[in-house]
């Protein structure tokens, strides 16, 4: 007698089908490690027409799906099922078409971020949104997630750049999201389908918006010997009018971290450094650069840098990007945050890090996209000591502070089972309950990706969190810092 | 108008009207009135819903109350030198923020700095289960949760009433100029149109009105984009009137008929549809024409491009005036609309015979 995922092997070549321990091991887990689980199947399908007889399948026998792009993703959202399919569209990586005129290309779900901008670059054209890992994530993993990049204050997250998607749903139909046009009849499934995490349908083909390359780029490196002083230059730079194509903020320790690492020559004992990037025509960007280097110096930069040259430039975001490995080369294990708050409670919510961080005795080092208010607070910890589960705790600290405050739980990097416990914190459980019934219009039967990004409320009852409404009653004693 | 809160009585108002099954037409400032099929049912009055909660322009974000006058909210963001850059048209003088993000209508800014959905961040809104929600919040990266907030923008209320509103504000441009070509027909217009659109221009604003092509360009310094195009400068003056009679309907294209009139959304770079005489925006996506051809006529020629027909004035207001979906996806939006509003108490029918 065969077994149920044997089975898998009627319609799919050999190759494509990973069945034993060894074979589905490579699978157990995405970008966030500490989560593992082998799935009962790994299936690495070639055509749409595949996929589409593995969602039937799935959807027959009521086996879960968990759809998988680069595994990059840093919330567990790509984590099997332990009796589930784990579906790679690793081979969906075809570029299908390009126009330069309507400025669009429409891409399988498997092809890298960064491969689009690359194929595109001959046209002087561009696909804006750039997450760190864009050299690895998929686009369908993008839609997914949202995903955003250091240059989505200016340019916007993946929901502003993409303007259509084909898209399986658990019964293997295509269905076609958004269109060709600015907008489609119907409600708007397309900001509905991204950020989804994979709960909704599985992504098949995207159509992106591109963009000219900016004739002229420069950045401005600013060091502070307060973060304060820092967050206030931040807040003047939008107030006068200023988007800048990008606004980072990193802290003392991710400075240390990062220099060690690259050798750029950042401002080792500055309590925290401003890049600011600028973007536009040259005259444009030469105005607003002044503009800039006039608001940090007021607000008392200890120094400021100008690129001199596009190497430098790169130098200059070579520490920023490198912050994460960096902070890996320093510490054994490190646990990234993802929370956005209102820019203006930056000074209170380092603060209030900090504070959690020798309460807990782990340092946290941040990075920070300042011009959106999403910070990347990274733990410092040795999981051989058994810190895990205090990092882990740590982390639920900062997301909870992250609501008090009037922000979410995660500004990119998506729930997925990591932040099930805070999403009972930002939501109540009518609210849950709504997002339950929302999953339950395209999949009813509760298939794919189960038990992610959306808690139950049982679990949060569990928790026993107390549910905090956009800061309403949350931490009065905050308001003193 | 002063601030007041309304919310829990109009919470109590929809309880009812489930309680009773009684259908509900949700009303703003009934600017908007003419858009979506007819729709029965007691009125429920968001008007007086009204006052702006929070802004702060250092963070980029406004929160006002659906029934806040659209006109209110533009001075306030202007008295700081911000915008809504989707630049909503009003279609008249009561307009309110939540009549504007239910309709999801965007103006001559969209293609280049983006539509009402793109801005909008959170919105606090009753279910037709009668339950008072949150969704989004006030920050521009968030992906806690399905992004209900968007998917509000344009469902005319039939997932929920909208009661509060969290916007993304941009500043308005340090330097603008409008530049006018006189073409001669509209193939040569979509031709110039495509043309400026691949040019690199900080382009905020496209048209061709029938005569000419107007292009707006914005930005902090742009006097050399300007040399680009050789084209006559249209005055100030002349240059906000026209955007802003285009926005809001107000030409002499669109006052001088009856006939029902069409607002085709296609591919910027598809051929004229040859369907009447039509005006065009967004460089070349946003078609207007006004026809007595059939409907289904009229939809055939806008699918065959890959684009889709609303009837967006006048016509049947009985039939579908939304461009018919496919089989799939109307079972979609239907089951969608069930979790929402189960008993269809909210603006039933408004959007589609089905749902
Ligand atoms: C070093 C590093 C830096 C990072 N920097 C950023 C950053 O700056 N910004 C940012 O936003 N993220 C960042 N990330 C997170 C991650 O790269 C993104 O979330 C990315 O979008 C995930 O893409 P992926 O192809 O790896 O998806 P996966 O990890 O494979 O999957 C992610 C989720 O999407 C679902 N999914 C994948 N493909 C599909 C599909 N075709 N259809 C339906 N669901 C699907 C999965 O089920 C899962 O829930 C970073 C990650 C790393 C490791």
């Amino acid at each position: 007698m065969r077994t149920l995922f044997e089975q898998l092997h009627d319609f799919l070549p050999a190759d494509a089908v990973l069945l034993s321990e060894e074979a589905v091991r490579p699978y157990e887990c995405d970008g966030l490690f500490v989560y593992r689980e082998r799935p009962a199947a790994v299936v690495i399908p070639e055509t749409l027409e595949q996929v589409q007889q593995v969602l039937k399948f799935c959807y027959t026998h009521k086996i879960p799906v968990v759809a998988r792009g680069a595994g990059t993703g840093l919330s567990g959202g790509a984590l099997p099922h332990k009796a589930g399919v784990l579906l790679s569209l690793a081979k969906f990586k075809r570029i299908l078409n390009i126009d330069p005129v309507a400025r669009t290309a429409r891409v399988e779900t498997g092809v890298r971020n960064a491969s689009i901008s690359q194929a595109v670059a001959a046209h002087g054209l561009y696909y804006a949104p750039d997450p760190s890992s864009q050299i690895a994530c998929t686009i369908g993993g993008n839609v997914a997630e949202n995903a955003g990049g250091v240059h989505c204050l200016k340019y916007g997250l993946t929901v502003h750049n993409i303007l259509e998607i084909k898209v399986l749903t658990i019964e293997g139909e295509l269905i076609t999201i958004g269109s060709q046009a600015f907008d489609s009849a119907g409600y708007d499934l397309l900001a509905l389908f991204t950020g989804s995490e994979g709960l909704l349908g599985v992504v098949m083909e995207v159509t992106v918006r591109l963009l000219p390359k900016p004739a002229a780029v420069q950045v401005v490196l600013a060091a502070f010997d307060s973060v304060i002083n820092a967050g206030s230059a931040v807040a003047e730079i939008i107030a006068v009018g200023i988007i800048p194509a990008g606004l980072e903020m990193m802290d003392n320790a991710a400075i240390r971290a990062a220099e060690a690492f690259v050798k750029v020559g950042y401002p080792v004992d500055a309590a925290a450094i401003l890049l600011c990037e600028l973007d536009g025509s040259p005259e444009e960007v030469e105005i607003q650069i002044q503009q800039v280097r006039a608001i940090v110096e007021k607000h008392q930069a200890s120094e400021v840098r100008l690129a001199d040259n596009e190497r430098q430039r790169l130098q200059f975001w070579a520490g920023r990007k490198a912050a994460f490995p960096a902070v890996g080369r320093i510490s054994p294990d490190y646990y990234c945050m993802d929370g956005t708050i209102p820019r203006k409670h930056l000074p209170m919510v380092l603060q209030r890090i900090h504070e959690l961080s020798e309460q807990y005795g782990l340092a946290v080092a941040n990075v920070f996209h300042a011009g959106d208010g999403n910070l990347h607070p990274l733990i410092l910890f040795d999981a051989s000591k058994g810190q895990l589960h205090q990092a882990e705790e740590l982390g639920g600290k900062i997301l909870e502070l992250c609501v008090a405050v009037g922000g979410t739980v995660t500004g990119e990097h998506g729930v997925g089972v990591e932040k099930l416990n805070q999403m009972c914190v930002q939501f109540n459980s009518q609210e849950l309950l709504q997002f339950h019934a929302v999953k339950a219009a395209f999949d009813p039967a509760n298939l794919l990706n189960p038990e992610k990004a959306i808690p139950t409320l049982h679990r949060c009852a569990e928790f026993g969190a107390m549910h905090v409404h956009h800061g309403e009653l949350a931490f009065p004693e905050l308001d003193r810092f | 108008m002063s601030d007041t809160d309304i919310a829990l009585s109009l919470q109590s108002e929809v309880q009812a009207a489930i309680a009773e099954k009684i259908p509900l037409r949700i009303q703003g400032g009934g600017s908007k009135a003419f858009y979506g099929r007819t729709s029965q049912g007691k009125c429920l009055a968001v008007a007086p819903h009204c006052g702006i909660i929070d802004y702060e322009p250092s963070e980029l974000v406004i929160t006002a109350r659906a029934g806040t006058p659209l006109k209110t909210i533009n001075a306030q963001l202007a008295a700081q030198g911000q915008h809504l850059a989707f630049e909503p048209p009003h279609f008249g003088s009561t307009a309110t923020l939540g009549g504007t993000i239910a309709c999801g209508f965007s103006g001559s800014s969209r293609p280049y700095l983006g539509a009402a959905r793109d801005f909008v961040l959170g919105v606090k809104c009753i279910t037709g289960k009668g339950e008072m929600l949150h969704f989004g919040g006030q920050v521009m990266k968030n992906v806690a949760g399905y992004d209900v907030s968007r998917l509000m923008v344009g469902a005319l209320g039939s997932l929920g009433v909208l009661l509060e509103i969290s916007c993304r504000v941009l500043p308005m441009p340090v330097q603008q100029v409008s530049l006018r070509l006189p073409v001669d027909n509209e193939a040569q217009a979509l031709q110039q149109l495509t043309h400026w659109n691949t040019q690199c221009l900080p382009l905020t604003a496209s048209c061709f009105d029938g005569e000419a092509v107007w292009l707006r360009l914005a930005g902090v310094e742009i006097s050399q984009a300007r040399q680009k195009v050789l084209a006559e400068l249209v005055s100030q003056e002349i240059a906000s009137a026209f955007w802003e009679n285009l926005r809001e309907q107000q030409l002499g294209f669109f006052t001088s008929t009856q006939t029902p009139l069409w607002r085709l959304s296609v591919p910027p770079t598809a051929p004229s549809l040859n369907l009447g005489k039509s005006i065009i925006e967004w460089g070349g996506g946003l078609r207007w024409v006004y026809s007595d051809l059939p409907a289904e006529q009229i939809r055939a020629a806008v699918e065959k491009i890959g684009g889709h027909a609303t009837l967006f004035r006048g016509g049947d207001r009985t039939a579908e005036v939304f461009h018919p979906l496919p089989p799939v996806l109307r079972k979609l939006h239907e089951r969608l609309r069930q979790q929402f509003d189960p008993d269809n108490i909210l603006n039933p029918s408004h959007f589609s015979t089905h749902w």
